[in-house]
């Protein structure tokens, strides 16, 4: 299994960089990694990072995209509530980079 | 960090070369390219499922952690499926090497690797077996087309059975009838016996052995991503529609696959069935412990399937329903068509699948007792107990893609085309040697949807993204419709890729939207919750 070194501790991840296990996350480990990838963390970013953490410890899945567009446009105004706005602050898209960031598993599948 | 490789972009993508290596095939090593492969599988899914040889390893690193016996293993594994199963062992023998298969391909056509050529793909395996099952190759060795199996032999089996999608078109062109895809599931199979599957299938696998549903929804997601689903549809027809979950006594039960449940555009099919249903007053449920008619474990192997593939009619028997109705899945109606039948019989416990609005008896369901939705949808079409306005989906263009398991599996190709016809007024083919029983893979069937093979999946939906070229720059199509959850996945990566700005939609999104449902308000917006051009909103 690979690994980050992040604060003298072992963090295991898998081959695309997912924590392995929820409890290993933290805080500072989400701003690393975001770092890593030349990302600074803004509270907008936070907003859906917490949202998809509180989601995951209820559903144990990530939400669905419409989910998470809704929400996010709840919280930050009906004009943030959409994928395009969520892909300006997660490049990668918000599914696969946020949920990285937000040491939840990738979902698979037919997906 | 890991994080996933982009693919070489387009343009370096298209500058294929089919000249084959100097050397010949059995001298010509295999490479590991990045972007070509997927992440071997962790040890945790393998143990969820009760497989042999659990352990982390990576495909990229020259140890990959083999038992010391592995070599007995694969080969006293190739040893009982030759007995067991007469396919392979004709498979094995009738190749005369003729090579009307080796165009056909799109891993082929889309990456130029002679070992992508069906023909040669299957040689991998065919060279063991000489060596090891027949007199000549015993004794004449390589000059009968046979040769040892080495880690290195074993390693070129694994990287280039991942590179097939088990779609079948070279199937199609075989003098012989060989089924290629059944190669690749023995291959995989042999692969297995030792833990060699991909991270990709086991992982929907493992979640589906667990929650009955490749990405692991548990009940109370499944409600609440429908119910969230449901509260669209009242916004976009001010109708709230019912659904049921468990239900005993229900007249037929409904499983689509997973990713429909979860990703878009596959919501959009859910929802377009959830209106269809409400509409029609069909006594249905949904079980959510067999909320998928998916199976990743056909991809890993027979056993697995089964053991995957079971709860879906003991669900059946436990709710007490009379017929099963399965929704714009792909590989779940190769394996209902053809393989439950051979596996368990016949259900006795359920009818034979009658429509309780038009009285049609499904007379092809007759084994299996699961009807396709496109098979259920168009026949209500037929009976005219359905309304549309097909205006509502004027805004687009269509193309349909068959998906290879519908179309080469089961032979699906009017019902789609019916209903779309029936529900949108401009559809357009793609080329005539690209659709039907000869369309086109996506490049990421049999669960090599990965992110980490990407330039893989890419090249081996060119040949498909081709076809759809052309209709854009010929008709200006704009939309492409499939009936199958990987599909739906995998093709708007694709088309993004290859064709910017093309999107991608299940039929019953279609059907969503023109159906004219009693007591709705005006439309003015889509399934996807878009302002709808020309009615009431802008575009």
């Amino acid at each position: 299994m690979a690994h980050i070194d992040f604060e003298g501790k072992q963090v295991e991840i898998d081959e695309d960089g997912y924590v392995a296990n929820l409890d290993d996350w933290t805080e500072g480990l989400a701003v690393y990694m975001a770092e890593k990838d030349g990302l600074t963390l803004t509270e907008s970013h936070w907003e859906v990072i917490n949202f998809l953490r509180n989601y995951y410890q209820k559903y144990q899945i990530a939400p669905m995209i419409k989910i998470l567009v809704k929400e996010i446009g709840k919280v930050m105004g009906p004009d943030k509530g959409n994928t395009k706005y969520l892909y300006e602050l997660f490049p990668d898209g918000p599914a696969k980079q946020a949920c990285r960031y937000a040491g939840l598993p990738k979902p698979t599948g037919c997906v | 960090m890991a994080t996933k490789g982009k693919p070489p972009k387009p343009e370096e993508l298209s500058k294929i070369s089919y000249t084959p290596p100097s050397k010949g095939w059995m001298d010509t090593p295999v490479e590991f390219k990045p972007g070509m492969y997927c992440h071997g599988t962790r040890a945790k899914y393998l143990e969820a499922v009760g497989m042999p040889f659990p352990r982390d390893w990576s495909a990229s690193e020259a140890d990959w952690k083999l038992p010391d016996n592995w070599k007995e293993i694969v080969l006293q594994g190739i040893k009982e499926r030759l007995q067991k199963f007469r396919t392979f062992h004709v498979f094995m023998d009738i190749c005369v090497r003729c090579g009307a298969c080796a165009d056909k391909c799109h891993f082929f056509l889309g990456g130029g690797d002679p070992k992508n050529m069906p023909v040669l793909r299957a040689e991998l395996l065919r060279s063991v077996y000489r060596k090891y099952f027949t007199t000549s190759g015993k004794i004449l060795g390589k000059a009968a087309g046979a040769r040892e199996l080495t880690e290195d032999v074993l390693k070129e089996l694994w990287y280039y059975y991942f590179q097939c999608t088990e779609c079948r078109r070279c199937s199609l062109f075989c003098p012989y009838g060989i089924d290629q895809a059944e190669i690749t599931i023995i291959g995989r199979e042999l692969l297995n016996l030792l833990g060699l599957n991909i991270d990709w299938i086991m992982g929907p696998v493992a979640n589906s052995y667990r929650t009955g549903n490749h990405l692991g929804l548990e009940p109370h997601t499944i409600k609440a991503n429908i119910d969230f689903m449901i509260d669209d549809i009242e916004t976009i027809t001010g109708i709230k529609v019912d659904t049921t979950y468990n239900r005993k006594g229900a007249e037929i039960l409904f499983i689509g696959p997973s990713g429909d449940l979860f990703g878009v555009p596959g919501n959009y099919v859910t929802m377009g069935e959830l209106m269809l249903f409400h509409e029609i007053g069909l006594d249905y449920t949904w079980s959510t412990m067999a909320c998928e008619g998916g199976n990743f474990g056909f991809f890993t192997s027979m056993e697995v399937a089964k053991k995957l593939y079971y709860k879906i009619y003991s669900e059946a028997k436990r709710l007490g329903v009379k017929w099963i109705l399965g929704g714009e899945c792909g590989h779940q109606w190769r394996l209902m068509n053809q393989f439950a039948d051979t596996w368990w019989g016949p259900p006795d416990f359920l009818e034979e699948p009658v429509s309780p609005i038009t009285g049609t008896k499904f007379e092809n369901a007759k084994g299996s007792k699961i009807v396709h939705i496109t098979e259920f949808t168009a026949d209500l079409i037929k009976h005219g107990k359905l309304k549309f306005d097909k205006s509502r989906n004027d805004h687009l263009k269509i193309t349909f893609h068959d998906s290879c398991n519908t179309a080469r599996a089961m032979g699906i190709f009017e019902e789609p085309r019916y209903i779309i016809n029936s529900v949108c007024n401009h559809f357009y083919e793609m080329p005539e040697s690209t659709i039907r029983e000869k369309t086109f893979c996506c490049g990421s069937g049999s669960g090599l949807n990965a992110g980490e093979n990407i330039e893989l999946r890419m090249r081996g939906g060119f040949p498909r993204a081709n076809a759809v070229k052309y209709v854009r720059d010929t008709f200006g199509v704009n939309m492409l419709a499939n009936i199958c959850a990987i599909d739906r996945a995998a093709l708007p990566t694709l088309m993004d890729y290859w064709n910017p700005g093309m999107d991608v939609c299940g039929v019953h999104e279609l059907v969503g939207n023109a159906l004219v449902m009693k007591g709705e308000i005006e439309r003015t917006l889509d399934l996807r919750t878009e302002p709808l051009p020309g009615k009431g909103g802008t575009e």
